[in-house]
């Protein structure tokens, strides 16, 4: 029998909620870490008991914490968990993001552009997104704000920056969106453990053959009307990027506005707004088993960040885009003005593919018949910043979300 | 011994109670009880100031008989009732919502 645990961070606290492969009752645990902002928890694939968490404060700056057991227990990497450390020099450098300035391995990158178009230096502010390798359980990659990819490969101990990506040469370009100039979505491709793909608010989307070492922009297609040239190389603000992990050539990219997809793993994109009713959004993901079944939230505008018409509606595509349906059935169909932020959807792989998403008002929807209908795990939760869903198979997992 | 008194947030990370109990060797100063808590705490590193520039948190203070310490050189003596034992060093969280 299968399970499925779905990781939920929020504004002030993580919280996991179990259930069995019916997905009907739930377990639910947390607030873990509560009181601080839980930006995003994920499971690795290639041990599903081991968790990495970014939990982060505006006080106290940001932490990695990590769990072996599924989320019973947690502690911060090279801190033991559960004693007192023996004394001695700190140990605890699982939070020590250090931006790579060397001449040798990174170009040292010193300004980005800033809202107003001068010139910013990097400042480190926290880590956006975990993302656990596909075959190593201690090799993890961290997206960060102000825009960066790191990488542990000691279970989050310590991180060194993949610095070929800001040293690619346009990051004087790049600028923060509304949330912060961030690096918030990380793929990595099943097929080349080399290729893996990135999106950065706003810069665009990015990816490596070489396992990090150099980067290509891939946002050919992409039109922005609010950058001054609208089809510019970077820039773009990119909010999310999802690949279903059968076809890691097709990727579908909600952009500030506008939903695209490529064919060709980024080499160039074609709309399939369709017939949304509006195309600005956050989330998008692929159904487990049905790659061109696709699934968004679509939000206003930029300018209101929630749903249209007061209705919360995921709409879907079965044909990789362009013909949208509206999904409706349990979910509010009047009154509703919640958002749903760039991380806060996620697929689960059992035969009936499970798909979860979290509101800016605290609820954490899910439908465990791909989209027909819908009931709410919790609905009072703080407001959701991500969420990501385990399957468990005979206590192993087969898929991260 | 010096006493240092954390914010609540700290105290959980650190899995103490209000008040920790340092022995500091040499000159006592923000920096030098800084690095006592840090090597006897690691999980706090970078809590209360920068793992790289040493600067203090933009939103935490450190007060001690009932001043404000906050902007004093890192390697300034405490308070001689601060290094005696007598009165605190209070790492607080500025009030600014949340």
């Amino acid at each position: 029998m299968s399970n499925v645990r779905v990781l939920v961070g929020t504004r002030k606290g993580a919280f996991i909620l179990t259930a069995d492969g019916k997905r009907e009752k739930w377990n639910v645990s947390g607030p873990h870490f509560a009181g601080w902002e839980m930006y995003h928890v994920k499971g690795s694939p290639a041990d599903p008991n081991r968790l990495y968490a970014s939990q982060s404060s505006g006080w106290f700056g940001q932490l990695i914490q990590r769990s072996d057991d599924g989320g019973k227990t947690w502690h911060q990497p090279g801190t033991p968990p559960g004693e007192l450390p023996a004394p001695g020099p700190p140990k605890g450098t699982s939070n020590k993001f250090v931006y790579d300035v060397s001449a040798e391995t990174g170009k040292p990158l010193t300004t980005h552009q800033f809202y107003d178009g001068t010139q910013h230096p990097w400042e480190f502010k926290r880590v956006w997104h975990l993302e656990p390798s596909l075959t190593d359980p201690n090799t993890v990659y961290a997206g960060v704000e102000d825009a960066a990819l790191f990488r542990s490969t000691d279970g989050g101990e310590n991180w060194q920056e993949l610095s070929g990506l800001r040293g690619h040469g346009t990051g004087p370009m790049w600028q923060p969106g509304a949330g912060g100039m961030c690096l918030h979505t990380i793929i990595l491709d099943p097929s080349n453990p080399d290729r893996i793909f990135i999106a950065i608010s706003a810069a665009g989307a990015f990816r490596t053959d070489d396992g990090g070492k150099t980067w290509t922009p891939i946002n050919r297609g992409l039109y922005s009307k609010y950058i001054p040239n609208p089809t510019a190389e970077v820039g773009h603000c990119v909010h999310h990027v999802a690949m279903n992990p059968l076809r890691p050539g097709v990727l579908f990219m909600q952009k500030h506005w506008d939903v695209m997809r490529s064919d060709n793993a980024g080499d160039s994109w074609q709309e399939i707004s369709g017939n949304l009713p509006t195309d600005f959004g956050f989330v998008i993901d692929v159904h487990a088993h049905e790659p061109e079944t696709i699934y968004v939230v679509p939000i206003k505008s930029d300018s209101e960040h929630f749903v249209p018409d007061g209705k919360l509606r995921v709409f879907r595509s079965r044909t990789g885009g362009n013909e949208w349906e509206p999904l409706t059935k349990g979910l509010p169909q009047s009154n509703c003005y919640v958002n749903v932020l760039r991380d806060a959807m996620a697929v689960d792989s059992l035969d009936r593919c499970g798909v979860y998403f979290g509101t800016s008002g605290g609820q954490v929807y899910a439908s465990a018949d791909a989209g027909d209908s819908w009931a709410p795990i919790v609905r009072d939760l703080p407001a959701v910043l991500s969420v990501e869903v385990q399957t468990l198979d005979s206590e192993k997992s087969t898929h991260g979300g | 011994m010096i006493h240092v008194i954390l914010p609540q947030h700290l105290r959980t990370l650190a899995r103490v109670g209000s008040e920790v109990t340092l022995e500091v060797e040499g000159p006592v100063t923000q920096r030098s009880v800084l690095n006592a808590l840090e090597a006897r705490y690691p999980m706090l590193c970078g809590t209360i100031r920068d793992q790289v520039t040493q600067q203090r948190r933009p939103f935490l203070r450190f007060f001690a008989c009932e001043q404000d310490l906050s902007h004093e050189p890192p390697d300034a003596p405490l308070p001689d009732s601060v290094v005696s034992g007598a009165e605190p060093l209070i790492v607080l969280g500025a009030i600014a919502g949340g």
